[in-house]
């Protein structure tokens, strides 16, 4: 049990009457990479935003890396090594790449407590390693975000996980608005944390990516977990039944 | 194939740049210093520009507001709108011209108390402190009320002319010592000015603070996502604003010799306005402290071009007003074209 990364235990939410998310227990273990599955409205985002403490669950457990956590904020979350690529992009349009890069955590190069001067040098350096590493073309850093493509912005998003070390890495949906070139790379990333053992969700409606990415597959249906498969015993129209509803796993019949 | 291409496409596309909004302002204070220079020799026969005395009344006139207006934009940049500027330096100036009166002045408030004459520390950290409770207020209601920062800095502003006006029911305080004077003498407001806007210029530009800033106004979810403490820095942001209006007060009430109650009426406007036709958006997380000084120059050279001119007063107003809601106008224009280039 030792090597489980993320536990989750009757995670619930409402959202006043609608129940959002009902009753869910996930598990993940150290280097596994988990796609969540499931129609719009499911309830996948909500699943990620009591995870990373964007918001506060009905009621439920976290264990995160053998501890029982209650993170206050997304940064608390972040500071215990979980970096989240949010579904709607948390990206600053006004601000050029590497202040995005590093919102929240910038580097510091003289410390003045909120009057702290930037680090700009440092910050330019790291994101241009960041981007490489990531094999994400951005023409110009200086440039503010909201000049570039979607496709650029995803990446930016992406390359901020990259840049620091985490324990978990969590992405909704990463590639939804991307071209093929850019989910291709965005792919990529996710193959190298695969790789350097470092355990992912990922959220995506892409039957083949998610296939070509994961262990295995989480369905989630109207707020609750459905079906828990290992991509090596299961396939695309088993996954959609699960999805629409045409098919409900035994342990998971009361579900329905 | 053709994915591909378009994918490719996706990082060359958007190249379209324009000019930064401080160069457009830049221009139109070139091209009406230009205007009002024509005029000048074909009208009165002299120099509009070259004239040094004009030139110091002029800078000396707008830099009082240009204080408040270094305050104000940060506020804009920070998503915000602060309206309570103007009130403030009334009820600062009130309250610290009190404790700078000279013994010379038989009826000083406070002269039987023996308050008088006092070393100016003491009136500027009344002054900064009364300041100072106007900005935790207007930064505990925005910040952490969550109250819409128009409504806030609303109230703020009919209050702080309250306790202004209460003060001494309206009379004003004069005759202040001349240690306090020397706060206003001269081209000494204009070096405050520039002392606050360039330091103001490089906090925004190479600071934490200014960078939260521009990416709270920029997108305040993905600034929370982000783990930035949103409440904390935003009344930070008030808490500034409403120093510098307390700091635009004693200028302005040491360069005046006295202090009015009504002193800084509508001049919040006016800090806005200079923000705005210096191309800080009212949607926030755009602009900076050198385009709001290009504002305040513009300002500055549209009213004593008309005093310069002879233009009437009422006209001055009006004129104001166009002002005011062509700036707003502008920045809503600006923001249209930017949505539609997206
Ligand atoms: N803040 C909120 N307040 C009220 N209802 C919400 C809120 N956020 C989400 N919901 C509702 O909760 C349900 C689950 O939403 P969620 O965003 O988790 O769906 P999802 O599975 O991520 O869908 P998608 O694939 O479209 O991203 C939806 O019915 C949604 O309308
Ligand atoms: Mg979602």
């Amino acid at each position: 049990m030792s090597d489980v990364i993320l536990k989750t235990e009757g995670l619930t939410k409402y959202y006043g009457g609608l129940h959002a998310l009902d009753n869910a227990n996930f598990e993940l273990r150290s280097g596994e990479h988990v796609a969540i599955m499931g129609d719009n409205g499911a309830g996948k985002s909500t699943f990620v935003r009591q995870i990373t403490g964007v918001e506060q669950r009905t009621r439920g457990k976290i264990i995160f890396n053998g501890q029982e956590v209650h993170f206050k904020g997304p940064l608390e979350a972040r500071e215990a090594g979980i970096e989240t690529v949010f579904q709607n992009l948390a990206l600053a349009d006004d601000l050029d790449v590497p202040s995005n890069l590093f919102l929240g955590r910038e580097k510091i190069w003289l410390n003045l407590g909120p009057f702290s001067i930037l680090d700009f040098k440092g910050m330019k350096a790291a994101t241009e390693a960041a981007l490489k590493r990531t094999a994400v073309k951005i023409p110009n850093l200086a440039n503010t975000i909201r000049n570039m493509s979607g496709g650029q912005r995803q990446c930016v998003a992406i390359a901020r996980t990259a840049t620091f070390a985490s324990k978990l890495i969590i992405m909704d949906e990463p590639t939804a608005a991307l071209g093929v070139q850019e989910t291709a790379q965005v792919e990529n990333i996710i193959r190298t944390l695969k790789s350097n053992g470092e355990p992912v969700i990922l959220i995506s409606h892409n039957m083949r990516q998610v296939f070509d990415l994961v262990d295995r597959i989480v369905v989630f249906r109207r707020g609750r977990i459905v079906a828990n498969l290992k991509k090596s015993q299961t396939t695309g129209e088993e996954v959609v039944a699960y999805i629409t509803g045409a098919k409900t796993a035994p342990e998971f019949s009361d579900a329905a | 194939m053709t994915d591909v291409a378009a994918a490719n496409d996706m990082f060359t596309a958007r190249k379209r740049k324009s000019l930064p909004a401080e160069m457009n302002a830049f221009l139109g204070l070139v091209v009406l210093i230009l205007i009002f220079e024509a005029l000048g020799w074909s009208l009165m026969g002299q120099s509009f520009l070259f004239n040094k005395l004009r030139l110091s009344i002029m800078i000396t006139q707008v830099a009082v507001v240009g204080i408040l207006a270094v305050g104000v934009t940060q506020v804009i940049i920070s998503g915000g709108i602060d309206l309570s500027g103007g009130s403030i330096i009334g009820a600062t100036s009130m309250i610290a011209m009190s404790f700078a009166q000279s013994s010379v002045f038989p009826r000083a408030i406070y002269i039987e108390q023996g308050w008088v004459d006092l070393p100016i520390v003491i009136p500027i950290a009344i002054g900064l402190g009364v300041a100072l409770i106007c900005g935790i207020i207007n930064g505990v209601l925005v910040a952490y009320v969550k109250l819409p920062s128009f409504i806030a800095t609303l109230g703020m502003m009919v209050t702080a002319r309250g306790v202004a006006l209460w003060y001494t029911e309206g009379k004003p305080i004069s005759f202040p010592t001349d240690g306090f004077k020397a706060i206003g003498e001269g081209l000494m407001p204009v070096w405050i000015f520039i002392t606050v806007a360039v330091l103001f210029w490089l906090i925004l530009r190479y600071t934490l603070y200014g960078k939260h800033t521009y990416a709270i106004g920029s997108n305040e979810a993905a600034a929370r996502m982000s783990g930035i403490n949103v409440e904390r820095h935003l009344f930070l942001v008030y808490v500034i604003a409403a120093l510098l209006a307390g700091l635009a007060a004693l200028v302005l009430t040491a360069r005046s010799q006295t202090a009015q109650a009504m002193f800084g009426t509508t001049n919040e406007l006016d800090a806005i306005a200079m923000a705005v036709i210096g191309g800080v958006s009212l949607a926030g997380g755009r602009g900076s402290i050198l385009g709001t000084a290009i504002g305040m120059l513009i300002f500055g050279v549209i009213f004593s071009g008309f005093i310069f001119l002879s233009v009437d007063a009422y006209y001055q107003n009006m004129v104001k007003g166009a002002i005011i809601v062509g700036a707003v106008a502008l920045d809503q224009w600006r923001q249209k074209r930017q949505a539609m280039e997206i």
